[in-house]
């Protein structure tokens, strides 16, 4: 059993092009994913993260351009020469065959002797804590079980990099903490170079090394999942991952530097040579909240606002503070006895100034 | 696919284009050929519609053409008469017969009607069991099958199936949100069935009603056994058999049942576009039902009942033919007896070893071909894949006897190496026409059950180092293979008592199958016993053979669910 020993494996991807039939889904897809990393592609539906997950895997219309696997050019590859496991989101079990045969259902493509296939098909089930359950069928499996299943018929065969297209949205919400956990554990210890496809960013936030955030069949950003949330490279990133207050204006010559001015009337003075259309972000977290005064501070940045909504949620209360004609979002964190804002409240946002992060329009 | 042979559709595309010669060569070619002979003037050769002319001026056409078009009308009207009680009951109210309703929905159609129809003349004809009965109470008799009645008589018995079962379904895929909106905008009763139910279930019944009327109008067997000649298929068929098969009239003849059976399916498709109403929400599909009263619950057993036993008599009386002895103007057989299945088994097994091999050979063809069109149309880019459905399905609209007599017409003069005989004459083309007959059916069983497989279960095979065939042969294959089944059973059993395309195709009584062998024997008085007791077997056949395709399709079901109910507890 050589199932630790994997060499890892990097994976490079130049000016992809796709398209189904008319509709252009990948638009120049440049990409360089490091041997042993935990990658993500994250987007909303549709933004072309399956695609490039399943082209790499040889799936779907022909593209354009080149994968590179381990240096080798795979592109021309049908799927059954490319050496990629793939798990999919469905888990794709077949249910004509029990488990012992489903996971040993590459080896015998690959003509490994049968006496090692059950050693190796007993070692990935033993890994996966399922060998008591390699004489049923998949249909009498939970969805836990199933996805292990799938797991472990992809590593078994040990293969050059593990593909996980959205592997946890059938699973409950508790079983999904429990199994994206269990992932990285398992790929940290094959370090097996991984590429996990989700809409969902904590999921990525949680597994990944780095991730590339896709939209539109664009990537967007590429990078660790703290550097994306903190200096998100522009407006899209910055409202897909986490939430976000986006105040549109433009940047005008201030005293001694820069000062801000919104289309809501708001003036924030800022260090940045840009100027110009921008929008700024910043966290609804960064924000404090008091009571309308009148005293300045050097640091901060004040705005004033009237309260129009208040949600608890448990750990934090969110308000909705109108400020002119937009709605900042600050989340203020709750204990219990604190002061509680009510809805008309004049109140004064204050801001750290390296908190704001100036994007184009 | 960017290049016309990506990986892995080589094999695909060669099978593909080997299945679409097939088809070319005896499907499309032979009924060009009826069309082009059709439009051909018999002497010089050249183009004309003399032919049509000619036919439309012979007073026994003009007849036979009314009369089809008259037994296909009066059919639709008598089975719709019914199938619209049937299916209103088991819809409507909580009906303790349903069962009884679903059993009467399969009970004709595992017998064809050219079978039954000697045996319905003895119970029913002018001296029949119920005529001499009605005579010796009432004094007067009914002619239910005289000339054209009969006709009438035994194929809507036969054919009303198709209307409850599409009927049915229309009226089942109603959701009760649709009738539950109109009662809360102010409709009730009469005016929300013509405004709401209605109108949801007509396209089901126009389905149903329209493949009856083809049905009908293409019937070959019933007519001819109940000696009724003037019309349409019964003179194609008699045309080229007694004149010969240069005779322009039977071709002439063949193109009008052609159109017709264009026509049918068009009115079907027409009412079936655009119109999905299958509109059903988890739990709460169908009408409202309400229960029966006292009175109400007699009536509607009384009708079930009394359409049970219409629906039964042929069977009845097959079996009372094949067990009887002398049975002639007498309310019941004179004495019964084993011996004409006896020389059934003694004389006729010939009938019965070809019905085995033709039926199983076709049965075989057809599920090969129907496995690799759904496979090319469904889970290839190949162009012009579709044609491939198009053509398999175009066999629906061709008649039996066109298919007959398009053989004849282009194999006549086609010798088969080592076998000293032209193609036409082979017993090997009865088996080729049987399995372009079946095609279309066992291509939807394997289409449906293709679309029950998932592309990513292929997938993942691949993805585990499985070459595009050995993913087809491991997985997609054995994943379709109770669709696969279900589609042989019901190929072999209708195939096994097909008789327009066969009676034409038989060229010695020993390549004949059970349907020709059955309509041998009854045409003489003296073979009806034996003819009776093939038909007891071959309505065993394909009995058996449905409860078989039904049981494996529910098995599949249930398995099916068993899945479903992991994944949905999955994603809870």
């Amino acid at each position: 059993m050589t199932m630790s020993q994997t060499r890892s494996v990097g994976i490079t991807i130049e000016d992809l092009n796709l398209s189904f039939d008319e509709t252009h889904v990948l638009k120049g897809v440049n990409l360089t994913i490091e041997p042993g990393e935990f990658f993500s592609f994250l987007g909303p539906s549709g933004s072309g993260k399956s695609t490039l997950l399943r082209a790499i895997a040889g799936f779907g219309p022909t593209p354009s351009g080149r994968i590179l696997i381990d240096g080798e050019e795979v592109a021309h590859l049908p799927p059954w020469h490319r050496n990629v496991g793939m798990v999919f989101q469905s888990y794709a079990l077949w249910p004509h065959m029990t488990v012992r045969k489903n996971v040993a259902f590459g080896l015998e493509e690959r003509k490994v002797p049968a006496s090692e296939i059950t050693s190796r098909v007993d070692t990935a089930l033993e890994m996966m804590g399922l060998l008591n359950l390699a004489d049923r069928r998949p249909s009498q499996l939970s969805g836990g079980q199933q996805q292990r299943i799938a797991l472990a018929r992809t590593i078994v065969v040990e293969p050059r990099v593990l593909l996980l297209d959205e592997p946890l949205s059938n699973l409950d919400a508790n079983l999904r903490i429990q199994m994206r956990r269990e992932l990285r554990e398992l790929q940290q210890k094959l370090q097996l170079t991984t590429i996990f496809v989700t809409h969902d960013q904590e999921e990525a936030n949680t597994t990944s090394d780095r991730m590339a955030v896709l939209d539109d069949g664009v990537i967007q950003q590429v990078g660790t999942p703290m550097e994306l949330y903190d200096n998100p490279s522009n407006l899209f990133v910055a409202t897909f991952l986490g939430t976000a207050n986006v105040l549109r204006g433009k940047l005008v010559e201030g005293v001694g530097s820069a000062r801000f001015v919104g289309e809501n009337g708001c003036e924030i003075p800022l260090q940045t040579t840009v100027r110009g259309p921008r929008s700024i972000v910043f966290r609804p977290q960064n924000v404090a909240l008091a009571l309308k005064t009148s005293a300045m501070h050097d640091k901060t940045v004040q705005l004033t606002g009237t309260v129009n909504h208040v949600e608890f949620l448990g750990g934090i209360i969110r308000y909705g503070v109108a400020v002119g004609a937009d709605t900042v979002l600050v989340d203020d964190k709750h204990r219990r006895g604190a002061r509680v804002f009510a809805v008309g409240d004049s109140v004064e946002l204050s801001l750290q100034r390296d908190q704001f992060t100036v994007l184009a329009e | 696919m960017s290049s016309v042979f990506a990986a892995g559709q080589r094999g695909p595309a060669i099978t593909g284009i080997v299945i679409a010669l097939f088809l070319v060569m005896f499907l499309v070619v032979p009924v060009a050929q009826v069309i082009f002979v059709a439009f051909q003037d018999p002497n010089t050769g050249a183009l004309t519609i003399i032919n049509f002319v000619d036919f439309f001026n012979t007073s026994l056409f003009q007849e036979s053409f009314f009369n089809s078009f008259y037994v296909a009308a009066m059919s639709v009207i008598i089975a719709t008469a019914i199938a619209v009680p049937l299916a209103y009951f088991t819809t409507r109210f909580n009906f303790g017969g349903a069962i009884l309703i679903q059993t009467l929905g399969i009970v004709p159609l595992i017998m064809p009607p050219f079978v039954g129809a000697v045996a319905m003349a003895l119970l029913f004809g002018d001296n029949g069991s119920v005529n001499l009965l009605l005579d010796e109470w009432f004094g007067f008799t009914v002619p239910f099958m005289t000339g054209l009645n009969g006709v009438i008589f035994v194929e809507s018995i036969h054919y009303f199936p198709f209307i409850l079962i599409n009927l049915s379904a229309a009226l089942n895929n109603i959701d009760r949100s649709m009738e539950e909106s109109a009662q809360n905008l102010g409709s009730s009763g009469l005016r929300l069935f013509r405004r709401i139910v209605f109108p949801l279930a007509m396209p089901g019944y126009l389905a149903g009603a329209a493949l009856v009327f083809i049905k009908v109008f293409d019937d070959l067997g019933t007519p001819l056994l109940l000696n009724v000649n003037n019309m349409l298929a019964p003179q194609a068929y008699l045309r080229i058999s007694s004149i010969g098969i240069s005779d322009p009239m039977g071709y002439v003849i063949s193109v009008i049942l052609v159109v017709f059976s264009l026509l049918a399916l068009w009115v079907s498709l027409l009412a079936m576009r655009g119109k999905d109403y299958s509109t059903v929400q988890k739990g709460g599909g169908g009408l409202m039902r309400r229960d029966l009263r006292e009175w109400e619950k007699v009536g509607c057993y009384a009708i079930v009942i009394f359409i049970l036993i219409l629906v039964l008599s042929p069977h009845l009386g097959l079996a009372l033919l094949s067990f009887g002895t002398i049975w002639s103007y007498a309310v019941l057989p004179d004495a019964y007896t084993f011996a004409h299945y006896a020389s059934v088994f003694g004389s006729a097994t010939q009938y019965l070893t070809n019905t085995l091999l033709y039926a199983g050979l076709a049965a075989l063809f057809d599920v090969m071909l129907g496995t690799a069109i759904a496979y090319i149309v469904w889970r290839t880019g190949l162009s012009g894949r579709k044609w491939l459905d198009y053509g398999a399905t175009a066999a629906l609209a061709v008649p039996g006897v066109v298919l007959g007599i398009g053989y004849l017409r282009t194999f006549n003069n086609f010798d088969v190496p080592f076998a000293d005989t032209s193609l036409a004459s082979w017993w090997v083309i009865i088996v080729i026409a049987l399995t372009i007959r079946r095609l279309p059916y066992a291509l939807r069983a394997c289409v449906a059950a293709i679309q029950q497989v998932s592309p990513m279960l292929e997938e993942a095979a691949e993805n585990l180092g499985a070459t595009k065939s050995r993913s087809v042969w491991r997985i997609v294959v054995p994943l379709m293979s109770g669709g696969i089944l279900a589609g042989f059973v019901t190929s072999f059993a209708t195939a096994s008592v097909e008789l327009s395309a066969t009676i034409m195709l038989v060229s010695t009584e020993s390549d004949a199958p059970l349907a020709y062998g059955i309509y041998e024997f009854m045409q003489s008085a003296a073979g009806r016993g034996p003819g009776a007791a093939l038909g007891v077997i071959a309505v065993v056949f394909v009995g058996v053979g449905t409860y078989l395709s039904h049981h494996i399709i529910e098995r599949g079901r249930a398995s099916r669910e068993a899945t479903a109910i992991v994944a949905e507890g999955a994603a809870v």
